[in-house]
């Protein structure tokens, strides 16, 4: 497939948006159960959740980009029941709402508590919307992956570590930010940011490296012979029908050499995985660590917008077979 | 339940590419918009079509034979581009079964495109919407044309009848008989999509000559003997000679 730069920031953004939030109220949580010490930290939360905000919305207008009539985009939040993009669509502007109304709570101070557990623990506002905020960002995670998981006809998306690693790859980048946020608004909270940081890109590694070793041993499910029913083991197109381009030569072949895509492999495993763990580990260990944090994360993100770019030019699409030969 | 369909017999195709050039005529004229080309006439054009005609080489030299392949929306009775379309621009008609496309509504997402392993929709670039075959459904059922011209384009430019075009959920139609009798096929069945057109396989064609054919053995009055002869290397003339 080619690889298209509107879905693959889309992807990167609100991938790194979700992660940021998921990362907030994870601190958060952990306060709130006196895992972290207590603090007055509205201000951290209500600034990262406008942060979270602008990564998402930034995502949701590359998105644009990618439609032939983005003025009608409206319609595509019609067909939930059936399509994983409609109920992304539906599912992304419902996560972007709660991020706001937990900033907006933390900006008003939290407010008075709604509930208060047995334990004495008082359950105010901004941990309704993080609770909810929560399982719509999982629930995001879930519905972007699917997209490509869903399609049987790409092997290389058609499998469960697909949404594993958009929700591992999107978290790490978020924690990786968290943490570099945290060393400038909350230094008390960059540690436990980069360490969590360093957990999930190390799980995210765990799982993009059983993807690339699953993909490597797809075999093709359709070849020459089933795509035009004849059964001898030697055919060979002559003839695609068109002697220059069309959709189908543009849309479903990434059009690089070999050696670039192999590169960028080696790069993404590099800088999204090695590189930043490496950076992470260093700013834990070090005391002025915001630089560190800042390499590590946009040395993070660039790897991880090769690892997207990768993600869509390794799908190999069954229509390739009739589009082999232009004379 | 009615499954309008196409069967292309790959033993009658000559490649001519007809059809192709007939789609283009009638649906680039139509109601929907143009087909849009996009430097037609310069090294490297481009442009949307519904149907292509490919050519495949089957076999080794000199033990080869050429396969011209027609190749358009098969209209699967389980299409997988339907469901992914989110704006539900991209919809299977209940009555007859043919596979279309809402101009008006579809959003250019090219996401149901990815969901055809057939590679059957096009992107218009200058509509900038997904375009497909429609069976030419603003002709088909088109009560001012004659009854005879109520089919496909595609049908109707074919030199060689390699195209048929019916119902193939009705058992007694000539789309039917011709999968079931000369052995259609659909494309690429591992997939389960069950397209509703099929293909037809190419066959051996061997024309068998007996002496008695040319002899007139069988002659009970024994004419042909009884004119000349002349060497097979001439010309002969019918009850004048005995060839």
């Amino acid at each position: 497939m080619r690889p298209a730069f509107s879905v693959v920031l889309l992807t990167t953004l609100i991938g790194l948006g979700q992660g940021l939030f998921l990362a907030l109220f994870t601190a958060q949580s952990y306060a709130l159960f006196d895992l972290l010490p207590r603090q007055d930290l509205h201000t951290f939360y209500a600034y990262g959740s406008l942060l979270a905000l602008a990564f998402l919305a930034a995502g949701l207008a590359a998105s644009f980009f990618h439609l032939g009539r983005p003025e009608r985009a409206w319609r595509s939040a019609a067909q939930w029941r059936s399509s994983w993009l409609s109920r992304e669509v539906i599912v992304l502007p419902l996560f972007m709402a709660v991020v706001l109304v937990y900033g907006i709570a933390h900006w008003a101070g939290g407010g008075p508590a709604l509930i208060v557990l047995p334990s004495g623990i008082g359950i105010d506002v901004t941990v309704l919307a993080g609770v909810l905020g929560t399982l719509l960002g999982f629930l995001l995670f879930v519905c972007t992956g699917m997209i490509y998981a869903c399609l049987r006809f790409l092997p290389e998306w058609h499998s469960p570590l697909t949404v594993i690693n958009y929700i591992l790859l999107g978290g790490a980048s978020g924690f990786t930010l968290a943490s570099l946020f945290a060393s400038v608004a909350a230094p008390g909270l960059s540690g436990f940011f980069g360490g969590w940081a360093i957990i999930i890109t190390l799980l995210g590694a765990t799982g993009r490296a059983a993807s690339l070793l699953r993909n490597s041993r797809l075999a093709p499910r359709s070849v020459l012979q089933t795509a035009i029913g004849i059964k001898h083991p030697k055919i060979a197109q002559k003839s695609q029908g068109f002697t220059g381009e069309s959709f189908n030569t543009r849309e479903f072949f990434h059009g690089r050499s070999a050696a670039l895509f192999s590169s960028v492999k080696w790069f993404f495993l590099a800088a999204a995985f090695v590189l930043p763990v490496a950076l992470l580990a260093a700013a834990l260990a070090s005391t002025a660590a915001a630089h560190l944090l800042a390499a590590a994360f946009l040395v993070q993100y660039c790897g991880l917008l090769a690892e997207r770019w990768f993600f869509f030019a390794q799908a190999s699409h069954p229509q390739n077979l009739y589009y082999q030969t232009a004379s | 339940m009615t499954q309008l369909a196409l069967v292309i017999d790959l033993n009658v195709c000559v490649g001519c590419q007809a059809c192709v050039t007939s789609c283009k005529e009638w649906n680039t004229s139509g109601a929907a918009g143009t087909m849009s080309d996009e430097r037609p006439y310069d090294a490297d054009p481009s442009g949307t079509f519904f149907n292509r005609v490919q050519t495949f080489e089957v076999g080794e030299f000199p033990d080869t034979e050429t396969v011209h392949f027609p190749k358009s929306c098969l209209h699967c009775e389980d299409p997988p581009c339907v469901p992914v379309c989110p704006t539900g621009a991209s919809y299977k008609r209940p009555e007859d079964g043919i596979v279309l496309v809402d101009y008006d509504k579809c959003i250019g997402c090219k996401y149901c495109s990815w969901a055809c392993p057939y590679g059957a929709r096009e992107l218009d670039e200058k509509q900038k919407v997904m375009k497909k075959c429609t069976l030419c459904v603003d002709r088909i059922y088109d009560a001012a044309l004659p009854e005879r011209d109520r089919r496909p384009a595609c049908v109707m430019a074919c030199p060689t009848s390699a195209r048929l075009f019916g119902d193939i959920h009705d058992p007694s139609s000539a789309v039917s008989i011709a999968i079931r009798e000369s052995g259609g096929y659909p494309l690429m069945p591992e997939w389960g999509t069950h397209p509703a057109n099929h293909y037809l396989p190419r066959r051996k064609t061997r024309l068998r000559i007996h002496d008695d054919e040319l002899e007139r053995a069988d002659n009970p009055l024994k004419i042909d003997s009884q004119l000349p002869k002349p060497a097979q290397s001439e010309p002969s003339l019918d009850d004048v000679t005995s060839w």
